[in-house]
């Protein structure tokens, strides 16, 4: 759908020089106060992500991923270290990045087209994106829909909504958190071939939270693992495969062996 | 291209359950529907009264009219299909309701275990309409005036209220202790210190049903504001909102379900206060109409005024479940009616 909705619209529309950003990530903690107790989350983290660079965060559940995400969005501010954009700290939200949360979150209030319309209309330049939300819902293949409201769609096509909200925006970088968690395992096969699609046309930097270690070989271009609560830095790889990637190669299994490993679920494997 | 074959086959699945075309039955319902109307009003004219009521041959002959319209639907319901249908579904509650009014006819006007002139037959009901529509029609008028005014005041008042309350904590500071202290004192506690202190009654009137309503409607908005799902605000602040965005275009758009339930309890409250106003001051309206009746001994009047209350306030009910039906698209309200 994305191949052939790409080969539809023409080549100046689409060729917006949109390269992605870098992010430097220098010494990060952060913690959450639960009933009076601290709870430690992030463990003194640093990562330099390069402009373009797709980068995969794989670790144990509630170690603390999504929480970096929000930290990158600059929904909040680290207790210690610092987050930069292009060598910038980071200071609050930004619509140049962009999240795709762990739930779709479509407003039931506004049909597809007004949920993707949503950055937009936020910043106040509805009127010359019109065109541009159109063509983003045309590329998650939910063109007939627009005018449809999220409770009538499955819960795959909402997601592609999320995305299509996303990238309405043509974000430097586009952080993802767990966006296919929840499709069916077709569904998820062919999203993951369109993500590919997307990030190659567009040259955003993305950021990809996932649980499934073939999922992240298979999209990145390096995969980072998280220890267990509070998240440290464990492995940091790059995934060095030409795309269009095959999910039978044999150097990604061997990949993904020692993935699972650092995960520690070697022995189940 | 196989592996996109997936959302393509998604894409055409349908929007909305398509209602399949029912088969008007020729189920015999209606007949007995109207078999029991036609009874009711054989009991009607044919019993001979204990007592003179007027209107009661007229009663007979309308109870019989609405029965050969209920045939005359059975029998063409090929063209009236809508009208048949929803008669068709009603057909036992038309039997049930003709059996209740010739039981009331039976026991107030054909055995006389009712005792006159306290509660008279349908045909004093039917002769009230009759002879006094024109003031029924201005009480109904005068009461629907004054609700529309109080409600959609005190659900604007309502609103703002609990909108600010939940939004900001600097007004919710002086907001709070002013809705724990006032709300729960019903409006019609105040009616005594309203019909004096206020200029004319219809703003005294207007002012008792706005307070009626202020109290749940700003009550449900503040928990509603306060109840929106912070990823909401999350995805909006992540695509470049300002404050006023998420007030404006989150915050109460999330809102609107709990407003709606808030003016659905409030209307009961706001019409009890109402009618009791216009009982003890307003001197127009349903209330007056009803304190009329009563101090003249006007007992078909009575009857007739509540039973044109139940359908007017239903309405009036139903009316504000429509507008949110129609307000609320593509979110599941909780009440429904
Ligand atoms: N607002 C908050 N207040 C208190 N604790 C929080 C808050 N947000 C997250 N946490 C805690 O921080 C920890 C990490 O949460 P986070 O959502 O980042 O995990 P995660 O790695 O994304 O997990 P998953 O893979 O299951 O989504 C959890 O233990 C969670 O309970
Ligand atoms: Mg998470």
């Amino acid at each position: 759908m994305v191949a052939s909705a790409l080969a539809q619209t023409s080549p100046e529309t689409l060729a917006r020089p949109s390269a992605g950003a870098s992010l430097d990530i220098d010494n990060v903690s952060h913690a959450f106060n639960l009933d009076g107790s601290t709870l430690h989350v992030l463990d003194h983290v640093s990562f330099d992500v390069k402009p373009g660079e797709f980068v995969a965060l794989l670790g144990p559940s509630g170690c603390g991923k999504s929480t970096l995400l929000r930290l990158i969005a600059g929904l909040e501010p680290p207790n210690a270290g610092a987050l930069k954009v292009n060598g910038q700290t980071i200071t609050g939200p930004d619509p140049s990045r962009v999240v795709v949360f762990q739930d779709p979150t479509l407003y039931p209030w506004r049909t597809v087209w007004r949920n993707v319309a949503l950055g937009p209309e936020a910043q106040g330049k509805l009127k010359e994106s019109r065109g541009r939300v159109d063509e983003a819902i045309d590329l998650v293949g939910l063109g007939q829909f627009s005018k449809a409201y999220p409770h009538q769609l499955s819960g795959g096509m909402a997601q592609r909504v999320a995305l299509a909200r996303a990238l309405v925006n043509d974000p430097s970088i586009l952080i993802l958190d767990e966006p296919l968690g929840k499709l069916d395992s077709l569904t998820r096969l062919t999203m993951q071939s369109e993500l590919v699609s997307l990030w190659q046309e567009k040259g955003f930097t993305a950021i990809l939270v996932t649980h499934d270690v073939e999922e992240a070989l298979f999209l990145s271009t390096r995969v980072i693992i998280f220890s267990n609560r509070p998240a440290r830095i464990k492995a940091d790889f790059e995934v060095d495969l030409p795309y269009p990637r095959h999910r039978g190669d044999p150097r990604l299994a061997e990949l993904r062996h020692r993935s699972l490993a650092e995960l520690g679920l070697d022995s189940t494997w | 291209m196989s592996n996109h074959s997936a959302i393509e086959t998604i894409s055409t699945a349908e929007i909305s359950p398509i209602k399949r075309a029912s088969t008007l039955s020729a189920n015999p319902e209606l007949i007995y529907a109207a078999g029991a109307w036609a009874v009711s009003g054989v009991i009607t004219l044919l019993w001979p009264n204990t007592q003179e009521f007027e209107r009661t041959t007229d009663l007979a002959v309308l109870q019989w009219i609405f029965a050969a319209l209920l045939l005359v639907v059975h029998v063409f319901r090929g063209q009236l299909a809508g009208l048949f249908r929803k008669l068709h579904y009603n057909a036992w509650r038309l039997v049930a309701l003709a059996v209740l009014l010739s039981i009331w006819q039976v026991a107030s006007a054909k055995l006389g275990l009712w005792p006159q002139p306290y509660f008279p037959p349908p045909q004093g009901v039917l002769d009230a309409y009759i002879k006094d529509y024109v003031r029924l029609a201005d009480s109904i008028r005068a009461s629907l005036i004054l609700l529309f005014f109080g409600v959609g005041l005190g659900a604007l008042a309502g609103f703002l209220t609990g909108l600010s309350t939940g939004w900001s904590p600097r007004v919710g500071y002086w907001t709070i202790p002013f809705l724990r202290l006032f709300g729960p004192v019903p409006a019609t506690a105040l009616i005594p210190i309203v019909l004096f202190v206020f200029p004319t009654s219809f703003s005294g009137g207007a002012f008792l049903v706005a307070l009626a309503t202020w109290f749940p409607v700003a009550v449900l908005t503040w928990s509603g504001v306060s109840s929106v799902d912070s990823s909401y605000y999350d995805v909006a602040r992540t695509l470049g909102a300002k404050e006023r965005f998420l007030l404006l275009k989150v915050a109460i758009p999330a809102t609107l379900p709990h407003l709606f339930v808030g003016l659905f309890m409030a209307l009961g409250g706001a019409i009890s206060v109402l009618v009791v106003a216009e009982m003890l001051g307003v001197k127009a309206g349903l209330g007056f109409y009803l304190d009329w009746a009563q101090g003249w001994a006007a007992y078909g009047h009575l009857y007739g005024a509540l039973i044109v209350m139940a359908v007017l306030f239903s309405g009036v009910t139903t009316l504000l479940f429509f507008v949110r039906d129609r307000v609320l698209v593509g979110q599941s309200g909780g009440v429904q009616w």
